[in-house]
């Protein structure tokens, strides 16, 4: 039992370091959120890529990086509603 | 025992990226006063100063760090005199740089790992924002990750970093970090976060619509040794940057809150009464949406002498404003306040990703697209009469109603151009080509976007810049210039050797023909030299005319029935060699008189050249002389007397592969200890260059390089290049032998210049240079810049440019070109000509309107498909459209501006004809086909979409447009139009038919007479979408979207004839552009900055191609969703750049096939193919070696970082064994000695030089 309390507990250190981290109960919300964020975070970050993006709409780099964390916000819609 | 691939590469980047991720300015070298930019362009650091005097952008050191720059920032610890560098790249570490100018290098001098490498979402170093007063640093990830370092000093004075002080928030994305300028309160940093948690939660999305953004103030306390959260406040929600605000002493501190159309002014616990806001000025213009409001994308702030300072601010559209502050509080206090904050339009330059002000007076501006620019500062914006809108007149809240600002856009005023640094970036496709018939190939691209999109035609070549072009009375063989005395500074006379004859000019005011100069005219002359002190020495086939300063003229007769037929000569020293083959050698008496030396040589065959060096300094004479004789040899003699004091003892004797043309030795500047070295030139008459140096004290040769130059017998001639010795080397096209600037090697490139018989250098009061003859034309010419190996030349373009074709025979290229969100020109026709009719009816002048009416009504007319290019309207419009190109073209949400232009490259260098695409369509690919059923006509064919949304896609309509191509090529006429079901991503003619990716369906139509019939088709080809196809023989390789390439073959024995894929890969690779390496093996590079090479089996590349109808391989089984087999990967290699073209090719004349790549952001690859597996396993323990001894600078594991997202295969990194060009002779040393074999630091030098020199340059 302890053994178990001390994997949970691990878990919920890793979850609360590492963001995106599962668990046994992960939604498809959650799950489909973590992807669109950590996506967007990396079109931002890596330069050739948000260049890559910027060219095709026709916008600045500057603009397009805010507007993509913009989009991190609520990267799948809103959640669903709780299930009884 | 190590399994190998079968194929290895050897990559090299031939142009270094321009696109610019950050640059900063400060004073990195701790000289006061002198200011250098750090630049940060893809994984380079590059550390520029601008010099004051020319006005130019000098490099001073660049180094490769092998990691993904992602944001630099600067500090000076309190008292020190030099700025460090903090990076941030993809390696989860923070690494503290200091440049040392002396070492010429970038020193670590801390790195400290905090997280896991690669971007991610939450790994620090997306910002990084530094305490002003250098005491800590901020590095936070766009989402709740915020670590703050303290920077300190320990007992010794050395920078030490703190531990991470943690100020996380989960749930938070960050906008922007700045930090404070709070003098020496506790460092304070400013965020723009907003906190989604609530959002994620609530299901109704009203959380969602409620959220909020927030500027977040973090305080560091230095007593307590923790961040806290010092104080927040909601800010607008369309805020995207913030800027530090002068404090302390120097200003009121506080940050510029940017966003959509708001700049305020915010501080830690204001009021909303004391927020101040201006409002970003929108442009004035007929084609202007007047509602549209702009961001601030970029900016820097300014502080001037007196404590003064100012913002430039830059709009989307590229405007800069001036935003300044009314202060209240003395000057030097701590407790001034803003009592109005102003902002003025200032200039319109291109858009910028970072803006650098030196104290010196000027501004790079590292621009988002095309070259970079630097500009003088002329004013500071303080005399224009553009409109000055200050906070007084607008609420702090951007919601509430107010009276937008508007201004008029203009002519620079403040702003001087200087320099155009030139730049690839951003590069959309490229292609080599050999259309000029010269011996290398060049390199066509387009380029830039928007306004400012090229096209450019680039080769390896040394820009000249013409200074006099003249003619001569008659052709002349070889040329001199000549000073009188050792000391002058000028040369005074040019000597040309004619057919029969010599013609002396005399340098002054005019050049004009010199008279009673002594020379003899009445001959040809081999050489001329200012010799001893101040005599002249003119060397002709019958002998030596001695000329003093008094114009005595002494004759040296050469032996009766024989004649000198080469001659070498220094100030101090004279070789001649006589047709019987000897040797006379003359040397300066005390009188400047010429001594001959009792010794001579005698040579079996005949001497071709001569090659005496320039007396060194001190010393008396040169100590060896080098003779070319047609047994193919190179001879050295001795000039200096040996024990038994004799002279011209043969030292060594080198065999060549043809007889000599040409010899000189050289005392050149290089990478050696001493900082020069001796070097033999030899050129042969097969047209090979070799290059070898030589021990100044044995004359002992090591270090040969050969090169093949080109068809003719070379010629040398010693000029000066940048301050330094140098040599071009003459045959069909010039090549200089010179020192790199910036490493200090010697490198040999060719001469973007004509062919010439002879130059000398030329110096006189007006000009500095090089002059040569060809034929009659006399030419004076310098060298432009030696620093860019590549030479530019580039055509403005219309739109972005997005692919382009050549045609099958002419040297012409067809280029489409599209921009998104921008205003059509029908659209904008359309206001101007309400603007126009509102004028008219204004002033109710009808005569000369009412006509302009007309003819613009005219042109609205054209039709939607075959329209003519608007020529007619072009004399009226010139200053219009040069002037619209210049401040960026009006936008318009949803709108395409497309067109097709055709440019020539070659004779006219411009665009020859372009047509536009109407009716908000777009272009989306292009191919030249020739059709089965239309041999006698070439087509143009266009794919286009209209109303088209690239993401998520949509469109109305489909399809292509064909195009007759007339008066061979220069012209398109239409013929006709055929509508598809999807848009037409990819066309490639193929087999007398034109192959068309249709969504992802490949489809093959040939031409009818209405429209385009499709004879074949594959359905559901690809998983998502066709973007490219390429073909050998029967066979298309189709690249996807997101899936890798598919190979397909047609059969045609069968009707419908059949298009069967049946290979495809097994990893998703979102491919940008491909080649066929050979008929199995496909390169490519994809989005994430890969290059790949895969390949199909043998077997089933020959299953596939057995003739018959293909339903053999129809019935091969499906394997897991996709085609029966799969490729097998080759190579892959991560370049960091996004490759966008890649091309199997030769660089250099006769040289091997090397794969040719061009990125996006302006970078220029090759990858070369190791020919043997001994070199392959030498370079592979060097690059191993490489990569324990000089880790990478930003702190990425290099081999990490080439496996960036698919392990590295079948690939050596050329740029990292460069990089043992440039370490220290000891690392060098002792690299070399663990290499595998006995080799040598010059032998591994040499292997790494001709990995170079044979396959690129």
């Amino acid at each position: 039992m302890a053994d178990k309390l001390r994997a949970q507990q691990q878990l919920e250190a890793l979850q609360a370091r590492y963001v995106g981290t599962g668990h046994a109960d992960t939604t498809k919300f959650e799950w489909t959120s973590n992807i669109a964020r950590d996506s967007y975070a990396s079109y931002i970050g890596h330069p050739a890529l948000l260049q890559y993006m910027s060219i095709g709409l026709g916008q600045p780099r500057e603009k397009l990086r805010a507007q993509m964390i913009d989009k991190m916000i609520q990267p799948v819609g809103p959640p669903p509603e709780p299930k009884d | 025992m190590t399994s190998f691939s079968t194929l290895s590469m050897y990559a090299l980047t031939l142009q270094p990226p321009s696109d610019t991720q950050q640059a900063i300015v400060g004073e990195f070298t701790g000289v006061k006063g002198h200011q250098q930019i750090l630049v940060a362009n893809g994984s380079r650091l590059t550390l520029y100063e601008v010099t004051r005097l020319e006005r130019v952008l000098k490099e001073i050191h660049t180094h490769d760090v092998f990691g993904i720059i992602r944001g630099l920032a600067l500090f000076r610890l309190a008292g020190a005199s030099k700025d460090c560098i903090i990076v941030t790249s993809d390696s989860g570490r923070i690494v503290t740089l200091e440049y040392l100018p002396h070492e010429k290098e970038f020193k670590t001098i801390h790195y400290e790992t905090f997280g896991k490498s690669g971007i991610r979402r939450v790994i620090p170093g997306q910002y990084v924002a530094a305490d002003p007063k250098g005491r800590a640093v901020m590095v936070a990830s766009v989402e709740k990750n915020k670590i703050v370092y303290i920077l300190n000093r320990n007992v010794n004075g050395e920078l030490t970093i703190s531990s991470p002080l943690e100020a996380h928030k989960p749930h938070t994305l960050v906008y922007d970090v700045c930090g404070l300028d709070v003098g020496y309160d506790n460092p304070l940093f400013a965020t723009l976060e907003v906190d989604y948690s609530e959002s994620d939660l609530d299901p109704s999305g009203k959380a969602y619509q409620e959220i909020e953004k927030q500027l977040v103030y973090y305080e560091l306390d230095l007593g307590l040794n923790h961040v806290v959260r010092k104080w927040s406040e909601k800010v607008d929600k369309t805020s995207n940057r913030i800027f530090r605000v002068p404090g302390g002493s120097a200003g009121p501190s506080g940050v510029l809150c940017c966003g959509e159309e708001n700049i305020s002014y915010r501080f830690p616990y204001n009021s909303s009464s004391t927020v101040l806001r201006v409002p970003i000025p929108r442009r004035n213009g007929v084609a202007e949406d007047p509602l549209r409001k702009r961001y601030i994308v970029g900016g820097t702030m300014y502080t001037m002498k007196r404590g003064s300072f100012f913002f430039l601010l830059q709009s989307e559209d590229g405007d800069l404003f001036k935003v300044t502050f009314d202060l209240a509080g003395d000057s030097g206090s701590s407790k001034q306040t803003v009592l109005k904050m102003k902002i003025k339009y200032f200039d319109t330059i291109p858009l910028a990703r970072s803006l650098c002000i030196l104290k010196s007076g000027f501004l790079y501006v590292a621009c988002e697209s095309g070259d970079r620019k630097l500009y003088e500062l002329e004013q500071l914006g303080d005399d224009t009469d553009d409109p000055v809108f200050d906070s007084d007149n607008y609420p702090a809240d951007p919601l509430e109603s107010y009276a937008p600002a508007y201004f008029q856009v203009r002519p620079l005023i403040n702003l001087n151009p200087v320099r155009s640094i030139t730049s690839m970036n951003p590069l959309m496709d490229m292609q080599i080509a050999n259309l000029t018939d010269e011996d290398a190939p060049q390199i066509y691209s387009i380029c830039g976007s928007g306004s400012r999109s090229t096209f450019r035609t680039s080769r390896n070549a040394l820009g000249v810049c013409d200074l006099i072009e003249s003619q001569l009375p008659q052709r002349a063989s070889a040329i001199w210039t000549t000073k009188k005395t050792s000391d002058d500074e000028h040369d005074s006379y040019i000597v040309l050797s004619l057919l029969s004859h010599t013609l002396v000019l005399a340098i002054g005011e005019d050049v004009e023909e010199a008279l009673n100069t002594g020379f003899l005219k009445e001959t040809t002359t081999l050489g001329i030299q200012q010799f001893g002190d101040d005599n002249l020495l003119q060397i002709y086939p019958r002998g030596i005319r001695h000329i003093n300063s008094i114009g005595e003229i002494t004759d040296w007769h050469s032996p009766p029935h024989r004649t000198i037929v080469a001659c070498a000569s220094n100030n101090r020293q004279v070789a001649i060699a006589l047709s019987s083959g000897e040797i006379y050698y003359f040397e300066c008496d005390p009188d400047g008189m010429l001594a001959k030396a009792e010794d001579e040589a005698n040579l079996e065959g005949t001497v071709t050249c001569l090659g005496i060096a320039e007396v060194p300094e001190g010393r008396v004479r040169s100590d060896f002389l080098a003779v070319g004789c047609d047994d193919k040899s190179v001879r050295i003699f001795s000039l200096v007397p040996d024990h038994d004091g004799e002279i011209l003892n043969q030292l060594s004797v080198q065999a060549l592969s043809a007889s000599p043309s040409s010899i000189a030795i050289m005392s050149m500047r290089d990478r050696s200890s001493h900082g020069y070295s001796l070097y033999l030139h030899v050129g042969l008459s097969s047209g090979v260059y070799i290059r070898t140096a030589m021990d100044e004290v044995t004359g002992e040769l090591s270090e040969t390089r050969r090169r093949f130059l080109g068809t003719s017998p070379i010629k040398f001639a010693k000029v000066l290049a940048g301050g330094d010795p140098a040599i071009l080397a003459l045959t069909s096209r010039p090549w200089l032998g010179y020192t790199d600037p910036q490493n200090s090697s010697l490198a040999l490139t060719p001469l973007n210049y004509i062919s010439f018989d002879s130059a000398w250098t030329f110096e006189s009061e007006q000009f500095k240079g090089i002059i040569c003859v060809r034929g009659e034309d006399l030419r004076i010419f310098t060298f432009d810049d030696l620093s860019s190996k590549l030479h530019h030349e580039s055509i403005e373009l219309q739109y972005t440019p997005h692919k382009f074709v050549g045609h099958p025979e002419q040297a012409l290229y067809y280029v489409i070109e599209k921009d998104f969100n921008v205003m059509d020109p029908a659209t904008r026709k359309m206001f101007e000509k309400e603007a126009v009719e509102v004028a008219v009816e204004a002033t109710k002048d009808k005569d000369g309107d009412s006509a302009m009416v007309v003819e613009m009504d005219g042109e609205q007319n054209g039709g939607a498909t075959a329209n003519p290019d608007g020529e007619a309207n072009a004399d009226d419009e010139i200053i219009t459209l040069a002037a619209r190109k210049y401040y960026g073209y009006p936008r318009m949400a949803g709108r395409w501006s497309s067109c097709i232009q055709i440019v020539d490259p070659v004779i006219e260098k411009a665009v020859v004809h372009s047509i536009e695409l109407e009716k908000n369509r777009c272009a989306l690919s292009v191919a030249t086909v020739v059709f089965e059923s239309h041999p006698e006509e070439t087509f143009l064919a266009v794919g286009w979409a209209r109303d088209f949304i690239p993401s998520p896609i949509y469109y109305k309509s489909a399809g292509v447009y064909l195009y007759k191509l007339q008066d061979n090529g220069r012209k398109l006429e239409f013929y006709h139009k055929t509508k598809l079901t999807a848009p037409p991503t990819a066309m490639l003619a193929f087999k007398g038919k034109l192959a068309i990716g249709v969504g992802n369906d490949l489809s093959l139509y040939d031409c009818g007479r209405r429209s385009l019939l499709r004879k074949a088709q594959a359905k559901a080809c690809t998983p998502t979408r066709i973007v490219g196809l390429k073909t050998q023989g029967s066979r298309l390789i189709v690249s996807d979207l997101r899936e890798s390439v598919t190979y397909v073959v047609h059969k045609d024995i069968v009707h419908p004839n059949r298009l069967i894929p049946f290979i495809d890969d097994s990893v998703p690779r979102w491919t940008t552009c491909t080649d066929m390496v050979d008929y199995e093996t496909v390169a490519g590079g994809d989005k994430f900055g890969n290059l790949w090479m895969v390949r199909c089996p043998l077997k089933v590349s020959e299953h596939a191609d057995e003739p018959n109808d293909g339903q053999p391989l129809l019935q091969d089984k499906d394997y897991l969703g996709g085609a029966p087999n799969r490729l097998e990967l080759v190579m892959h290699y991560f370049v960091q750049d996004i490759p966008m073209a890649v091309q199997k090719t030769s660089l250099i004349a006769g040289g091997e096939k090397v794969l040719f790549w061009a990125g996006l952001q302006g970078t220029l690859g090759v990858m070369i193919p190791f020919q043997s597996r001994k070199d392959f396993k030498m370079f592979q323990q060097l690059e191993f070696l490489l990569r324990t001894n000089d880790k990478p600078l930003a702190g990425r594991d290099h081999l990490a970082y080439r496996s960036y997202y698919t392990p590295l295969k079948g690939v050596i990194d050329g740029d990292l064994i460069e990089r043992f060009l440039v370490i220290s002779r000891d690392m060098r040393e002792s690299v070399a000695s663990q290499l595998d074999g006995g080799w040598t630091v010059s032998a591994v030098e040499q292997k790494i030089w001709n990995m170079r020199g044979q396959y690129a340059f």
